[in-house]
């Protein structure tokens, strides 16, 4: 398989452990990638709450890279997952907006036709490779290592964007590539879809550190061992505020280390801790590392 | 096809007689109709199983709103819910009532949650003139768009799931802000700018909507608050409220993109808090320095798409054609 690579700004900027650990874990598989170097910000859904038109244009101009390349887009951020479909749930039904937009990428020599897909890394590996094709290149099995899964509200709403109905394996897509590294999915845990505050850091702190408490300190008296997540932006939040949240709300230790999609998958391979950056979260990885290294592995 | 089905419930139920109120699970198993709705089958609960279960219910048609409650966690009108769609494998459904708000007995919850939020948003029309005679009037046309909100039906779903009044009770939520929506865009309403101005300063206003979309899910009625709380938000920047950190956010975030075509996170930060608001610029120097020990940035210089001139371009154009 070969992808259209848009890794997006956090793990450009904030979460330079989600490029290096996706970048490795593709390796692996054999994933071929062209990276959209030229490629804009998808907005993230801010930048349209003041020019939603503006947002849109940026999107299907990179649509439109990738369509000249005829290859789908990969990206590693719910967000920019949630973005991109969105925008291009738009304009696929509306020719006459996808006509105007296509007016202001003429000078660039760019027009998109709507032909493009995109697909978070997680969406990949199971529509496209497949869970037990990922499964043979792994090296370990997590047992006993009980997961979280926290999606990032763009991963899972609005399903028409998403095409939930059309693809049902994304509703569950964290659970089951938890199972698949031979994991267990954190039971009774109810925050999997919730909001982890993020977009009020800034605004109202106050709420965004409960949100950030509630989430970790709840999967973790529930016995994880891990948070899982496909968005850097939950990441930034549930890992670089924990001890500030955790502190505040709870009057406890950030304890529960939160980890990346690539990261998880590259345990189950055998990769180092330095290979996959987790030396790089806030909240410490070490007894997550030791626990995997710790388990039997196969060749 | 069968005549009937099995369904399999595991309902929460609250009994506030009991000294502070006990909670606990019960499960029960009925047979109805395939066709039959969740609600359906708590109704044979109740009339054939179990009595003492309490629960609200009235039209059975989705327009009265009273059977709101949690699915699977979700918050539904159980009357518009089938039986298949949400355990089509037989699953044992959860049900418990909805959140954010006070439980009065097992699925019944208060009301008054949800309307003392649509008070604060003085929920009727203030017009500035009295007509000589007969009833305000407006244009079709300008009725029409106010419809998605009008379609309202005040069940609490939304209320029920959003993620901010989960952890702060005094945010307005989300369906006291569609509601205040479908006021400020009502032509014949004389207090638009008064209505934008205390719900962009007001505490709990609208910009401490996360956007997580959760009411836009659940809606049973296609109301979408967070998108109204989104209009809400242009109207009141373009009404010229430019105070908040969220408007400074938003700014920061468009102007990032214009110029570097990718987001500068360090500078996001310090226009999102003030750049002259000395506590808040302390309170993220210690997160820049942790992350800073952990081999990460922040990134003191922004990172730059390869074309961003290309971008800056792009806006140009797109601006100079809305002016």
């Amino acid at each position: 398989m070969k992808y259209a690579f848009y890794p997006g700004c956090v793990a450009r900027g904030g979460a330079p452990e989600l490029y290096d650990s996706a970048l490795a874990v593709m390796e692996r598989l054999g994933i071929e990638h062209v990276e959209l170097t030229k490629a804009a910000c998808t907005g993230a859904g801010v930048l349209q709450e003041k020019n939603l038109k503006m947002g849109d244009i940026l999107n299907v101009r990179t649509f439109a890279m990738a369509e000249q390349m005829d290859l789908p887009i990969m990206v590693l951020c719910s967000t920019c997952q949630g973005v991109m479909s969105q925008a291009n749930h738009r304009v696929k039904r509306d020719p006459e907006y996808l006509a105007e937009i296509n007016k202001h990428l003429a000078t660039e020599g760019l027009e998109y036709k709507g032909t493009t897909s995109v697909k978070h890394l997680l969406w990949a590996l199971i529509e496209d490779i497949g869970l037990d094709k990922l499964k043979e290149t792994f090296t370990r099995e997590l047992t006993g290592m009980n997961m979280a899964p926290f999606y990032g509200c763009y991963m899972v709403r609005p399903t028409d964007a998403l095409e939930f109905k059309e693809i049902p394996s994304r509703e569950t897509s964290l659970e089951d590539l938890i199972e698949a590294v031979g994991g267990t999915v954190t039971e009774k845990f109810t925050g999997k879809t919730a909001c982890c505050g993020f977009p009020i850091l800034f605004i109202n702190q106050a709420n965004s550190m409960k949100m950030v408490a509630n989430h970790t300190g709840s999967a973790q008296d529930l016995g994880a061992d891990a948070m899982v997540t496909p968005c850097p932006l939950c990441h930034l939040n549930l890992d670089g505020y924990q001890p500030k949240a955790r502190k505040q709300v709870r009057g406890d230790k950030a304890e529960l280390p939160v980890i990346h999609v690539p990261q998880l998958i590259g345990l189950a391979m055998g990769m180092s801790e330095k290979a996959l950056g987790l030396q790089k979260h806030i909240v410490s990885t070490k007894e997550l590392v030791r626990k995997a290294e710790a388990l039997p592995t196969q060749v | 096809m069968p005549d009937t089905m099995n369904v399999k419930l595991k309902i929460k139920r609250f009994d506030p007689t009991q000294s502070g109120g006990k909670t606990w699970w019960q499960e029960y198993e009925v047979d109805i109709h395939p066709d039959s709705t969740v609600l359906d089958s708590l109704i044979e609960v109740r009339e054939h199983e179990d009595g003492t279960l309490a629960m609200r219910c009235a039209c059975r048609a989705s327009i009265c709103g009273s059977c709101g409650m949690k699915v699977n966690g979700n918050a539904k009108l159980v009357c518009k819910t089938r039986v298949v769609d949400v355990a089509p494998n037989g699953e044992q459904l959860t049900i418990e009532p909805m959140g954010n708000q006070h439980v009065v007995k097992d699925l019944v919850i208060s009301l008054d949650t949800f309307f003392a939020q649509i008070n604060r948003v003085e929920p009727y029309l203030q017009p500035s003139f009295v007509p000589e005679q007969g009833e305000y009037t407006a244009t079709n046309e300008s009725m029409e768009n106010l419809l998605i909100s009008m379609n309202c039906i005040m069940c609490g779903c939304c209320v029920s799931d959003c993620t901010v009044l989960e952890v702060d009770s005094n945010f307005i939520g989300p369906a006291a802000l569609a509601k205040a929506w479908r006021f400020t865009e009502d032509p014949r309403d004389s207090k638009r700018d008064e209505r934008l101005k205390a719900l962009n300063d007001e505490d709990g206003g609208m910009w401490d909507c996360t956007r997580c979309m959760k009411c836009v899910d659940v809606c049973p009625k296609g109301v979408a608050p967070m998108d109204r709380i989104m209009e809400l938000r242009e109207a009141a920047i373009e009404a010229g409220n430019t105070n908040t950190h969220g408007y400074h956010h938003t700014e920061s975030f468009y102007n990032s993109v214009k110029k570097n075509g990718r987001l500068d996170e360090t500078r996001l930060a310090i226009d999102s808090a003030g750049m002259f608001n000395i506590p808040r610029m302390l309170d993220l120097v210690p997160i820049g320095l942790a992350a800073m020990r952990k081999g990460k940035l922040p990134p003191l210089m922004p990172h730059k798409a390869e074309d961003h001139k290309k971008v800056k371009e792009l806006y140009e154009r797109v601006e100079g054609e809305s002016k």
